[in-house]
């Protein structure tokens, strides 16, 4: 229901303004691969698995390729099974065990155009069954999720541990499990190998990780009758690969922004911007929500004076989505509950901030986020401030509702933590559920005034980055007051300008199948 | 001076405690809870409140009475800034008349952490909470290096801004991996030669002054420090060390 009576022209426009933002940057991504987009490419061919000192198969055939990247790796990587004549599996472990694969003269083109079409078909189609597998079970155990969806971390280090948790969380009412990974990962430039147990604030992410969980959690979906989303981050240097075996392994959500990897991981532009296409397509394909991280703006700034910062990038987000074939279904946009609890009125603020997004994004399973900067480590005001927050996320209609935590500021979640913030958030929202429905806002009060404020703000800053340009605008600090040079941060020396006769039958194929995107 | 916990009455000792223990939730389950809270040294026991978590597993809100107890006259810790704390205009102020030249504090998140909170809410010009940052001090020449900075980049930035002070913030404490982190930064910084030469402070919601010193830092700051606090340790250890020189 629309009460804010935001101008649809205003809206409009924004949108344009995103189309006119997003095109340089998409002409700079298509002209260019990465190293992370070739192993992703190379893991949706089969190539896995680890050599004897933990280096993933994937790596090594691109450190071997790596003066040969501007044609794609995967020519190479098919050429060597039409070659050796093995399977995936067989050449992945020759591969670990030193094979060259660089050395093998190219067979005819039409051999290796054929034999990808037949690897890209079988591997698109585990996809697509996992895809068409939630899809029967959502419908199976319709009604049986929470809306909005409850999602919960678990952060263990240790995955047989985090199941031990997550498994606890979704016996208590959880909807959706995101495995938070360790806090190095981001910045790696490689996917370890194999389960995990050792991580710090978080687990790794690694395939092996992924189908444990999987398993576990399903096991609960089937008991309580009510779909698990299971959640990881596909962000920082492997945020293509790790779209890739999420969608191998069945993941349903994946944190997956166009820009928070430059802003907050210091990760170079040039490379997020191309990876995070790549990314996209991989989740659009896989049926898989992402969440993005507009949230994080506001750890940094003011969330009442930067509000605009949020929906410019709201809007950002869903232009690079929609580039990238993915539906506004699947666009778990985000926003955050992070203004300082002393504001006279701030609650008014929050819930404004809210419900403009909802009007806005009417599709999107909008990803709202809990306080955490104004957290304290006093848990008695913790968990009212957790009720509030509660209170805004049901009555404006979100769609994933990540549980603020009594004690964030102090550790990671304790079992008990997830527990209380799960009976809080089921009372809240069942005492109050069709409250939204039955409130109108004053026409000319402070909630109503605040939107249109906000989303004239935002059109203003739009207008000035479509002027400036998106990059310029990054290295002059428009987003979170962080400046990014466009030739610094990590990851730069792993892009590379595709050479004319580029070759990536995977992302063809992903192209023809999303409709062109 | 004795002392311990105040419910209603001066001495009566009351606290309350909540848990989870990892057995069903049952009449087993609640007589376990009160067991183990007379085990902690607590007497009148009373579980308030009991519900299950999950399988095996179930939660506990209990009350009970400790007589022990501690000498409140006996009890040392200080905090690295005592009682004077300058404002912003005071640091300012003393800057400019004690040494003529700005003061140089870089800060970072370093290792592995990505949060920057801390840093950010005491070196940002916005700072927090109304305490602004460093970076609003006229006189403080402050450079936020911001999150996963290694130790060698940390020393080898200071050296170039010819640092007065470092500032590293640690959130992430997660099986002590701070301590890894801090020790290894010390220790760098000792094996250069360079440890006399800038004044090291750390801070985070777990860390405090007393366990900095024990790391080798001259000071840490913990839950509701703000720039003031630390703008203030840094000028008093930098006159000290100039008066020292002169």
């Amino acid at each position: 229901m629309n009460k804010l009576g935001l101008p649809e022209d205003q809206i409009a426009r924004a949108r344009n303004l995103a189309v006119r933002i997003i095109k340089p940057v998409m002409d700079f991504i298509d002209g260019h691969t990465t190293v992370a987009v070739e192993r992703a490419s190379l893991r949706l061919a089969g190539a896995d698995g680890a050599d004897s000192d933990g280096v993933p198969v994937p790596n090594i055939v691109v450190d071997q390729l790596k003066d040969r990247l501007e044609g794609g790796a995967l020519r190479w990587y098919i050429n060597a099974l039409l070659r050796t004549g093995l399977t995936p599996d067989g050449l992945n472990a020759q591969i670990a065990d030193g094979l060259k694969i660089k050395d093998f003269p190219l067979s005819d083109p039409q051999a290796v155009e054929t034999k990808a079409a037949q690897i890209t078909a079988q591997y698109l189609a585990r996809i697509e069954t996992n895809r068409l597998h939630r899809e029967t079970k959502l419908e199976q155990f319709k009604d049986k999720n929470h809306s909005p969806l409850l999602y919960v971390i678990v952060a263990t280090g240790n995955i047989y541990e985090d199941i031990k948790q997550a498994r606890a969380a979704a016996e208590q009412g959880a909807d959706v499990i995101a495995v938070i990974r360790t806090t190095a990962q981001s910045l790696l430039d490689y996917v370890p190998y194999g389960a995990t147990t050792q991580g710090f604030g978080g687990t790794y992410a690694t395939q092996e990780n992924f189908r444990i969980m999987r398993v576990a959690l399903d096991e609960v979906s089937e008991a309580r009758q009510r779909y698990i989303y299971l959640t990881n981050y596909a962000s920082g240097l492997c945020m293509p690969e790790i779209a890739a075996m999420g969608a191998l392994e069945r993941l349903d959500m994946m944190l997956n922004d166009s820009m928070y990897g430059i802003l907050f991981r210091d990760i170079n532009m040039y490379r997020t911007f191309v990876d995070q296409k790549f990314s996209r397509m991989i989740n659009a394909f896989a049926g898989i929500i992402i969440n993005t991280g507009e949230d994080n703006y506001l750890t940094t700034s003011d969330a009442v004076e930067k509000a605009h910062t949020v929906l410019a990038s709201q809007f950002l987000n869903e232009r690079f989505a929609l580039e990238a074939g993915l539906s506004p279904k699947q666009m778990g946009l985000g926003h955050a509950f992070e203004m300082d609890p002393e504001i006279e009125n701030g609650f008014l603020l929050e819930l404004a901030q809210a419900q403009m997004a909802r009007e806005i994004f009417p599709q999107a399973p909008l990803k709202y986020m809990p306080p955490t900067k104004f957290m304290t480590g006093d848990i008695f005001k913790g968990i009212a401030q957790n009720t509030l927050f509660n209170f805004v996320s049901k009555f404006t209609n979100q769609g994933i509702h990540l549980l603020g935590m009594l004690t964030e500021a102090i550790h990671t979640p304790h079992m008990q933590d997830r527990a209380l913030a799960l009976d809080n958030a089921k009372y809240v929202m069942n005492n109050m559920a069709d409250l939204g429905d039955e409130i109108i806002f004053k026409p000319d009060g402070v909630i109503i005034r605040r939107t249109h404020h906000v989303l004239s703000e935002t059109l203003d800053f739009m207008e000035s980055i479509a002027r400036t340009g998106l990059m310029e605008c990054m290295e002059q600090g428009a987003f979170a007051d962080i400046k990014r040079p466009r030739d610094m941060g990590k990851g730069l020396d792993g892009l590379v300008k595709k050479g004319d006769d580029y070759w990536n039958p995977i992302e063809a194929e992903l192209k023809i199948r999303l409709g062109g995107a | 001076m004795l002392i311990r916990s105040y419910g209603d009455t001066l001495d009566d000792g009351a606290v309350q405690l909540s848990f989870t223990l990892p057995v069903p939730c049952d009449t087993k389950g609640r007589e376990a809870a009160r067991l183990y809270v007379e085990k902690l040294g607590f007497y009148h026991v009373d579980i308030a409140h009991s519900h299950a978590l999950a399988d095996g597993f179930s939660f506990y809100v209990a009350y009970g009475k400790t007589g022990a107890s501690v000498d409140y006259s006996q009890i040392h810790a200080e905090e690295a800034t005592g009682e004077k704390l300058y404002s912003m205009q005071e640091s300012c102020d003393i800057i400019r008349g004690r040494l003529g030249r700005k003061v140089v504090i870089v800060g970072a998140c370093t290792g592995f952490d990505a949060h920057t909170v801390g840093i950010d809410a005491i070196m940002n010009m916005k700072g927090y909470n109304h305490h602004y940052g460093l970076e609003r001090y006229s006189e403080v020449e402050a450079h936020n290096l911001g999150a996963q900075v290694p130790n060698e980049k940390l020393i080898d930035y200071a050296i170039k801004v010819k640092a007065d002070a470092i500032l590293i913030s640690q959130i992430v404490t997660q099986k002590d991996v701070h301590i890894q982190n801090l020790t290894e930064f010390i220790e760098l910084l000792q094996s250069r030669g360079l440890r006399e030469k800038f004044i090291v402070c750390i801070g985070g919601s777990r860390i405090s002054n007393k366990l900095a010193v024990e790391l080798g830092f001259d000071a840490g700051f913990g839950q509701g420090t703000y720039a003031e606090h630390v703008a203030t340790f840094v000028i008093d250890s930098i006159i000290i060390a100039n008066h020292n020189y002169e």
